[in-house]
């Protein structure tokens, strides 16, 4: 999809984001809604993510931040508005006009080419082993050689901490090995935006610390872009460089982790880290 | 009692000839039963109305017509319709195939329905078509769910085969009820028929059942010996959805 940077540009000053910096974002929301029936989850949401940026959404449950992970993912389509990864509409195409209507399963398609996911509950697929749980996308997905393909997921294992894990079923590993494997497969498909969906949440306390060193290992040794929706303070704090701070479908305070954290301007912030700290 | 077995062997090579009969109705009507099966109950989740719709009512049709009524039109009523004639094996395994693949597209639907909506995301998630989250993602987990429903439904499928009977196709059920009406000795033919059937049921079952422990160990999940020897069936079976 052509890239036109000055319709863009005037999105951009319409929607008047302080947020706009004179590179094009990576990734931008333009006064994205997304409504179940009479409920508005996303409210006219505007914001932008530069690329490499490693950004984290926190705030109170049901304030849209894995919504707006899945949005990104195509899982949920918006409800109004655009968004926009690398100056092209993800969930839309353009009309002859320039109007943008929504995107069909091929478009889709080719928006996701430069986004990855790992979900909460790692889903990864019981019905394949954990070397083909890796191999299946670059393979099938991406046309990559079949050796060239698991030569590159016995390296990602490695990097895991699960090379002795070839062979096993998803079934025969632990949760936090699990989540590992997720990530391995997420990374196999290069994607340039990362999305980690409360990659913790339901993991034993024990098993948290690993797989959060692991996302920091991978945030501070690649260039890739990850949008984070955590509950763990201490890994918005180390790894993202920006702390986005969410309510009722609506970004209250954004910044970087040491403001946001020691100095948070609005009292809704402040309420909703003193709850969780 | 002699008499009747000393006719079953002077018989012998008609009633094989019955059971062979039997057998083909059996294994080629659920074959293109579980062709049907699979191409209605995808069809049943297509995003199209149109092949929902052709789906639904070829489905509700077959499933809402008698076994019996299917048969004498096939047999009966199309030679006269368009003066093609099937051979009765064919007619059975048509009806058989039809009718079951009804009940069986049901169980595809539910099947294919019952895996959990995470694994169509994390198939999406990694860009896989529509096409290959299916036949790499969703079937080979509904699969293990399908298996149980459709040892059910074969194992009816056997048991409506003396049906070929109404349409003379020298079944096994035909040949032993002719020996019947040679000797009059009722008690034993009908035994022998139950025995039979019941010898083949189990033995499908059994098979069902390494086709079910096999699918459910590409699963990762766990099988004991003893699961091929249940003849249970069509109960709710888990499978590693979230895989937790």
């Amino acid at each position: 999809m052509a890239t036109e940077p000055a319709p863009l540009k005037k999105i951009a000053d319409a929607a008047g984001d302080p947020l706009v910096t004179d590179v094009e974002p990576l990734v931008r929301f333009d006064k994205v809604v997304k409504r179940y029936g009479d409920h508005v989850v996303l409210d006219e949401l505007d914001f932008t993510v530069r690329r490499g940026e490693h950004v984290t959404l926190i705030g109170p449950s049901g304030s849209g931040k894995t919504t707006i992970l899945r949005l990104l993912m195509t899982l949920e389509k918006v409800s109004d508005g655009v968004i926009w990864v690398d100056g092209s509409p993800l969930s839309h195409v353009r009309r002859p006009d320039g109007s943008l209507k929504p995107a069909g399963e091929k478009e889709l398609r080719a928006s996701r080419k430069k986004i990855g996911m790992v979900f909460q509950q790692f889903n990864l697929f019981p019905n394949m082993k954990v070397l083909q749980n890796i191999t299946e996308a670059p393979v099938n997905v991406l046309g990559m050689e079949r050796e060239e393909a698991e030569a590159r997921a016995r390296e990602l294992l490695d990097l895991v901490g699960l090379s002795g894990k070839v062979d096993a079923h998803p079934s025969q590993l632990s949760g936090g090995q699990q989540q590992r494997v997720a990530i391995a497969r997420a990374l196999a498909m290069r994607p340039e935006i990362l999305l980690l969906d409360e990659v913790t949440s339901a993991l034993d306390p024990e098993l948290v610390a690993g797989v959060l060193d692991l996302l920091g290992d991978i945030a501070r040794s690649t260039d890739i872009t990850m949008l984070c929706v955590t509950h763990e303070m201490n890994f918005a704090r180390d790894v993202s460089e920006k702390v986005l701070m969410f309510d009722a479908g609506r970004v209250v305070e954004s910044g970087s982790p040491e403001k946001i954290f020691t100095d948070p301007e609005h009292e809704r912030t402040r309420e909703f880290l003193n709850a969780v700290l | 009692m002699s008499d009747f077995f000393s006719t079953l062997l002077d018989e012998l090579p008609q009633v094989g000839a019955g059971l062979w009969v039997t057998i083909q109705a059996t294994v080629l009507g659920s074959l293109l039963a579980l062709l049907l099966s699979f191409a209605l109950g995808l069809a049943a989740g297509s995003r199209l109305l149109l092949v929902r719709g052709v789906s639904r009512t070829v489905v509700e049709f077959f499933r809402g017509t008698s076994l019996y009524i299917q048969l004498f039109w096939l047999y009966y009523a199309m030679p006269q319709l368009t003066g093609y004639e099937l051979t009765p094996l064919l007619c059975g395994v048509v009806a058989f195939g039809l009718n079951y693949g009804a009940y069986g597209s049901e169980i595809v639907r539910g099947a294919v329905n019952s895996v959990p909506r995470a694994q169509y995301e994390a198939a999406v998630a990694l860009n896989m078509t529509p096409f290959h989250r299916m036949r790499r993602v969703i079937l080979p987990q509904a699969w293990v769910q399908m298996i149980p429903s459709f040892t059910n439904l074969l194992i009816q499928l056997l048991k409506c085969t003396p049906l070929l009977w109404l349409i003379s196709a020298a079944d096994f059920m035909t040949t032993v009820e002719h020996i019947r009406s040679l000797t009059g000795e009722t008690l034993t033919a009908y035994l022998l028929l139950l025995a039979v059937y019941f010898v083949l049921a189990y033995a499908l079952t059994l098979l069902m059942n390494v086709l079910e422990r096999s699918a459910k160990r590409r699963l990762g999940l766990h099988t004991g010996a003893r699961s091929l020897l249940k003849t249970r069936t069509a109960d709710a079976v888990t499978t590693a959805g979230g895989a937790r």
